[in-house]
This record gives structure tokens, sequence and C-alpha cells, in this order.
């Protein structure tokens, strides 16, 4: 009993590090906080994919009353420890995120028009700012031929990722 | 519908999961490349003063004489004209040529000949230099401008040698002219290959548009640091037979640079930054090129008093301090050059109180400001080193007035923001301070300024505003610290004072690389540099991860192989995030220590070195390079047997390094490849150069 909750501290002390590494990133001025607008990011990297709405949800729990535009690393480890112990927001695997594709790509063509994804990311669910859109497609679509070969996109990205 | 509205969902969201952690990726890149930069500047103002101060107390004049008062060149300035005009240019040569006055036709022929990688005759450059400080010259320290006659003003900041950045810049915003005025803000030269050309260009334009040209001193407008950063390694290259003389002009010119400059009374611009003992009546009022380094060098002087027996050696360096005098004195004692009991004092401190301060929060000597461990930046602080019979003449006193003149500078082309209020000493850098916004808010309302423009930091977005706006940071050389790694932006100013912000990327690829491919190369290329360091310290990480493998089963936590590597390194990095770039796990989730070091082997091993050696000498190569540069008066690549011995016998006393004088001997008859008596020190530094394994497998 006593070695499982041995196991359990070292367990949560390392999430804990493993918080404090990412969260340093951030901390321009070493007095842990960082700006509200990089909690997604520093979320993200920690191996969590909410969606924008999922991180609002967070964001409400570890804001102070009165938001300073500054998020305290008091008030950011515990609601942190408990998403990453949970394992909430796990990252989609491969096959869902292709059958996304998928859905988009209604005529089963294989592939999709820049015009057509463009559309949907700007206009559908939480759309893309144009600098996103812009990051994808010049990284998704084929220069040669023009258009999005998404299994090959979702292939190559899924690689990517150390 | 449905269907479709969930598929967007779950695709941004995978996305921005992505560009989260390509963000990251960026950050951290960018805290490698920083941390190893500062720290390699800070060993090596540290490094190089010890080490002159050496030479200079014991192998006496002959050995560095050249370095202490280079102006043994008594010609006046008519007759070094003369003697340049009287150099030929032959028929065949190419390139532009320059007649004086200059015009905008020889500005125009530099710019053109330039981007053909034509290299300007060594005849005009040494011209463009004499007229260049011949008219710094009658500059003030800090010069006055004014938006109320033009339109708009353009400040660029750091450049280091990036000629394709200058260029782009000029293309962007158009050439200097009456109606275009520039002012660059420092540090021209170093690191990049083009910094030749780039001083060429901006000298030529000062001479065509007096009035609307303007430079601003950097702290790489500095003799010792361009032996470090590559700039006199490039003008060695380029003129092999001129190469000493232009390097002695441009001292001279550089030292001229103004050193602020300031826009309708309300914006000042430095390079560095500034210091709450920063004094704008002080600084107009100095001599500033008395200052030629930011590394002050003791004085060579005959001298006639009836005393000569018993010179001292006044030495000043903020970076010493007493830590630093400490180490000296043991150093020297433990190599015989004093003698370990004393009659004279051999080493004293003499603590100086400012006599200026006016305010009370200036700095003072030891106390408030500067708890004991930091007294090693005390400015005051003096060496005197008497000997008794040493035969040798050393000046004497130098006054305390122009110790404080010499900070002045320093903390402005030296110093950096911070966000914390409070100044303190930069103790990264090794010179100059860290300035609050208290510090910016007190000086701007001290001289009725309202913003402060400054270069001297590497920003990713090209610029950077702190202090609540107040501060604004300028950089201008793009890729800096490799492809991809940042922007390089420009400001326009006009009448109103409003900053307006202009960016651009130089780049070696047609198609736009995608955020992905650039942090990638630029991610690719910081783990190598951190790699290379964690090499340089291998015998010193292997200790401390034994330290906590006690059952020795290669593997040690996570937790213990980032707090072993940060206490030998450091370095300050996000080591856990890095970790799966470093090394390899086990299938227990533990780290794999040995893994980090086995991509990496040194190249030619020279068997007279121990591997422990080995690490040592690769950890201070760029160090000993310095050393061997300063002591190869005539920049031919060599130096003497004897001399390697000297540098040698320094180095490994400095660094506790038990070598025995026969294997210093074996060591350098080894490498004295040729067995002519010298020894070619370019192929010696060679010899510690690192290879990354997979690099050669690609290859």
């Amino acid at each position: 009993m006593a070695e499982e909750r041995e196991i359990a501290e070292a367990m949560i002390s390392e999430i804990h590090k493993k918080i404090t590494d990412a969260f340093d990133v951030f901390d321009h001025e070493y007095n842990k906080t960082v700006d509200v607008r990089e909690i997604g990011t520093i979320i993200r990297s920690l191996g969590c994919c909410p969606s924008e709405g999922e991180l609002h949800d967070i964001l409400a729990e570890i804001e102070d009353e009165e938001p300073t535009g500054y998020i305290n690393f008091d008030r950011f480890l515990p609601t942190m420890t408990k998403v990453l112990m949970e394992r909430r927001y796990r990252p989609i695997p491969e096959d869902v995120l292709l059958q996304a594709f998928e859905v988009l790509d209604q005529e089963k063509k294989g592939y999709l028009m820049p015009e057509q994804l463009t559309k949907f990311m700007s206009e559908e669910g939480e759309p893309f700012t144009q600098e996103e859109m812009e990051e994808m497609l010049s990284a998704a679509v084929d220069p040669d031929k023009n258009v999005i070969l998404y299994k090959d996109y979702v292939t190559m990205m899924a690689v990517e990722a150390p | 519908y449905g269907g479709a509205l969930k598929a967007a969902i779950l695709i941004q969201q995978w996305f921005r999961r992505y560009m989260a952690r390509l963000e990251i990726r960026r950050r951290y890149t960018w805290s490698i490349f920083q941390s190893i930069e500062y720290a390699g500047e800070q060993d090596q103002l540290q490094v190089s003063s010890i080490v002159l101060l050496f030479f200079t107390v014991l192998s006496l004049p002959d050995l560095i004489s050249h370095v202490l008062d280079p102006n043994n060149d008594f010609m006046n300035e008519e007759a070094k004209l003369a003697k340049y005009e009287k150099i030929e240019v032959p028929d065949s040569y190419a390139g532009p040529r320059l007649s004086f006055p200059l015009t905008v036709v020889h500005t125009n022929a530099l710019l053109s000949g330039f981007k053909q990688q034509q290299t300007l005759h060594p005849r005009y450059v040494l011209q463009l230099l004499h007229e260049t400080k011949k008219f710094l010259k009658h500059m003030p320290n800090i010069i006055h401008l004014s938006t109320t006659y033009t339109r708009q003003i353009t400040v660029c900041g750091d450049l280091h040698g990036k000629l394709d950045d200058l260029l782009l810049i000029f293309y962007k915003n158009g050439l200097p002219s009456d109606e275009n005025p520039y002012l660059f803000n420092g540090d021209f030269v170093d690191r990049g290959k083009k910094s030749m050309e780039i001083i060429i260009i901006l000298f030529a334009f000062l001479l065509v548009y007096p009035n609307n040209m303007h430079l601003n001193r950097g702290n790489h407008e500095d003799y010792i640091m361009n032996l470090r950063y590559g700039f006199t390694k490039e003008v060695m290259q380029k003129y092999k037979t001129h190469g000493r003389e232009i390097l002695q002009l441009l001292q001279d010119v550089f030292s001229f640079l103004p050193i602020a400059t300031i826009i309708d009374n309300k914006v000042l611009i430095v390079h560095g930054g500034i210091s709450d003992f920063t004094d704008l009546d002080v600084l107009a009022s100095i001599e500033r090129h008395k200052f030629k380094s930011a590394l002050r060098l003791p004085k060579l002087n005959t001298d006639d008093s009836p005393d000569k027996g018993k010179k001292r050696v006044q030495f000043f360096s903020q970076c010493i301090g007493v830590g630093g005098l400490n180490k000296i004195q043991t150093t020297f004692q433990s190599n015989g050059f004093l003698p370990s009991s004393n009659n004279c004092s051999s080493f004293h401190t003499k603590q100086c109180k400012p006599c200026y301060s006016k305010e009370k929060d200036v700095m003072t000597t030891g106390d408030e400001h500067h708890p004991p461990s930091q007294t090693l930046f005390n400015p005051s602080a003096i060496l005197e080193v008497p000997f008794l019979d040493s035969g040798i003449n050393f000046v004497a006193e130098e006054p305390i007035r122009e110790e404080l003149e010499w900070k002045q500078i320093v903390d402005l082309l030296w110093s950096d923001p911070k966000n914390q209020n409070g100044c303190i000493p930069n103790s990264f850098r090794g010179g100059g301070c860290y300035f609050g916004p208290d510090v910016t808010l007190r000086l701007l309302k001290k001289y009725n300024l309202q913003l402060l423009i400054r270069s001297h930091e590497c920003k990713q977005d090209g610029y950077e505003l702190c202090h609540d706006g107040k501060v604004i940071t300028i950089f201008s050389a793009s890729n800096y610290y490799e492809e991809g790694s940042n922007r390089g932006a420009y400001i326009k100013l006009g009448p109103d004072l409003v900053p307006r912000f202009f960016q651009y990327q130089v780049s070696k690829y047609t198609r736009r690389l995608t955020i992905q491919q650039s942090v990638t190369a630029a991610e690719g290329s910081a783990l190598k540099s951190l790699r290379e360091k964690l090499y340089a310290h291998k015998t010193d990480l292997i200790a401390a991860f034994k330290d906590c493998d006690k059952n020795n089963t290669g593997r040690i936590s996570t937790s213990d192989w980032a707090s072993a590597v940060e206490s030998v390194l450091h370095l300050d990095l996000p080591w856990r995030t890095l970790r799966s770039r470093l090394v390899k796990l086990g299938p227990d989730g533990n780290v794999d220590y040995l893994s980090c070091f086995e991509d990496l082997q040194i190249e030619r091993s020279i068997k007279e070195v121990t591997p422990c050696l080995m690490e040592t000498l690769y950890r201070y190569r760029t160090d000993l390079e310095i050393i061997f540069n300063i002591i190869d008066k005539d920049h031919s690549g060599l130096i003497s047997i004897e001399e390697f011995r000297q540098t040698w016998k320094l180095f490994s006393s400095h660094l506790h390094i038990p070598i025995d004088d026969e294997a210093i001997d074996d060591l350098a008859r080894s490498i004295d490849y040729n067995k002519d008596g010298s020894i070619d020190f370019n192929e010696f530094l060679e010899a510690f150069r690192v290879v990354h394994k997979l690099d050669s497998k690609e290859n």
C-alpha cells in the first residue's frame, strides 16, 4: 500500500516538473506568471488536444475573478495536474483524423481542392485565422497538382511529431 | 451537417496542437541559442582579460606590445595618406574604383560591385577609412538630429556582417540620401561573412551624405571582440598584405564613432542601453576615442620617476573584480611569479567612491546595490601589482575619472533591459547592466525624453517593445542564429515620433518556408550546438550522472538527469522538454545517460593528449584561438614553439590541468608538422573539431 502511494507520489512529482518546465518556457519575467494568450500553447505542448471551447473552460477555472491578462502558476498547476492525471483531451488517433477529412470529401475523390478546405476551415467549427489557414495550405497543397492529398498530409504530419 | 461540423472541429483542434508544439520547439530553440551565446561571451571576456594581464606582467612588452600600444607607428596623417595613394591598383582590377570626395556614383559602384561578389581594393579601403576617420573626428559624442527637415528617419539595428539584410533594407526602403536619412545603431561587423562590405557601404554613404547618414558605435566595434567573433579573420583573409594596416586604422575609426543619438530632443538611441549611472552630460564631454575597447588594457609608459625599482601596473576590468583578482593572485603564486608570502603586499583592491553622485541611489561601493558576491563588477576595483626589481617600467596612476568615463560608455554599449525594477550588473555578458523599467523612467524624465531605442539583442520578430513601450529593441540581422531563426526589422520615425515597424527575412529559398520547415531547420542547428556543449563537458557530466547511479545500471531518472545537466552546464534550459531530443529512454522510462554522447566524436586525435584534456581543449577552443591571434602579430597564422609553450602554460595553470613541461614539449613538437619551429595554430585547433557522426553518415 505504502509502495503504491510512493509510486503515485513520484508520478505526480514528475507531472509537476513537466508542467513547470513547459510553464517556464513562457514565463518571460521569471515571476511565475504567463500571458493568458499563451496558455493554449502550453497546454497543447503537454500533450493535450483541447478544442477552443474546452480551452475556454480550463481558463475559466484558472483565471482570477478579475482577469489581469496573466495566469499564475499556483492556479495553473493543480488544474493542469488533474487534466494530465485524468488523461483529458487526448489527441485524436490518425485514423479518426483521416475520417474527418473524408467527411469533407463528399465525392470520395481522395483529394480536396484548396478553396474547398479554406472555405470549410475558415467558416465552420472553430474557424481558422488567416495565418493558420496559410500555414496549413503551405504544407498540405501538392505544388504540382494544386490539390490536397489529405491521406498523405495526415501521414506526413503524424511522422513529424516527436 | 452535424458530421461536417464535428469534422471541422477535430481537424482544427488537431492542427492547433500541432502548431503549439512547433511553437514550443521554436521557443526552446531560441533559448538554446541565446543561452549558449551569452555563456560564450561571459567566458570569453573573463578568460581574455586574465590572459592578457598574465602576458603583460610576465611575457613583457615584446609579446603583445603591438596590442597594448597600437599606435607605435609615428607617421602623421598626411604621410599615411600619401602612402595609401602610392598603392597601385592594377588595370586588371575589375572592382569598384573610388576617388575622393565620394559621390553617389561611387556608392552605386560599391553596391553593384558587392552584389557581384567583388572585393574592394585595399588602397581604396585605406583611403576610405582615412577619410572616414577624418570626418568622424569632428563629430560630437552625442549626435542631435531633427525630423523637421525630412519626413522620416529610418533606424536600423545590428547587421553583423549580413550584407543580404542591408541590401534587402535598401531595396524595401530606398537608398540613403538627403531625402531618406538613416541611422545604423551599431554592431555592423562580426559573425556574418560580409562585415567589410557592410562598413565600406556605410562609411561611403556617411561621406556622401554627411547630414543624413548616421552611425552609432556598437559593442562589436571593438578590436578585441573582433578577434573572437570573426571580423579580424575576415579582414585578414580578404586582405593578406594590407590586412593588418586596415585593422589598425579600423581601431581608430571605431573609436571615433559617436556613442549616442538623440532625435528631436525626445528619442534617445544607443546600441545597448542605459544604467542608473548614465549621465548624458558626462557622456557628451568624454574623449570617446580613448576607449578603443571594452576590455581595458594596462598602459605601457616610459616613466622617468626616481622610483623605478618599484613600479605598479594598474589594470581595470569590470569583468575581473575581486573574485578574479584572487584567482590571478593564486595563479601567479602557483607559478612562482609572485612570492607566496609577500613583504610587499601583492594584491590589494582599492575601492573608491564615485565622487559625482547626485542621487542617493546611484551605485556606491560594495553595499546596497552590490552584495559581496557581486563586487565582481565593482567599477572601481583596481588591481595593483608591485614589482620589486623587474627592471620594467610600467605606468603609475590612472585617474579615477577615466575609469568612470569608461563605465559610462560600456553601460551604453553593453546593457540589456529587464522586466524587474532595479539595475544590476549584466553577469551574462560580463559588461554593462540589466536595467529595469524604473531606471528607464528616471532617465527619460531626467532628460525630458520620451523613448529609448536600442539594439544589441536578437529578437524573433526583429523588434520588441518593453518597459511599457518606452524601450524598443530593433535588430536588423535576420536568420541571426540560423536560417529561419528570426526576422529582421527597421523603424521609421517621423515628426510625430510614432515608430512604425517594417519586418523582413532573407531567404536562400525562393519559396517561402513553412513555419514547420524553418523551425525544424533552426531547431536542428540549436540541438547540434547543445549536443556539442554536452560533449565538451563529458567528463564532468558522467561524474554527475554516476553520482545518481549507485548501482551502475547506466540509467537514471529524468529528474536526476535534468538536475545533473543543469548543475554542470548552468544554461537554465527546459531540460525535461528537451530530453527526448538529447538522450534515449530505456524501457522503464529512465534515461540512458551515455546515449547523448554517442553521436559525437572528435575528428582527429593527437596521441599526446588524453581524452580529458581533449575535452578541455575542445571547450576552450575559441579562447585559445583568441590568444593565438593576439600573439600572432603579423596575422600569419603561425606562432613559434616558444610562444605556444607559454600559452599552454598559462592555460593549464589557469584551468588547473596538471601537465608538465615535457608533455607540452612533446605536444608542441608533434604539432610542428613541417618541423620548422613554428606552429600553424589553425591546424592545431582543427584537431579539436567535433564531428556529428550522423552527418558524416549522410555524406
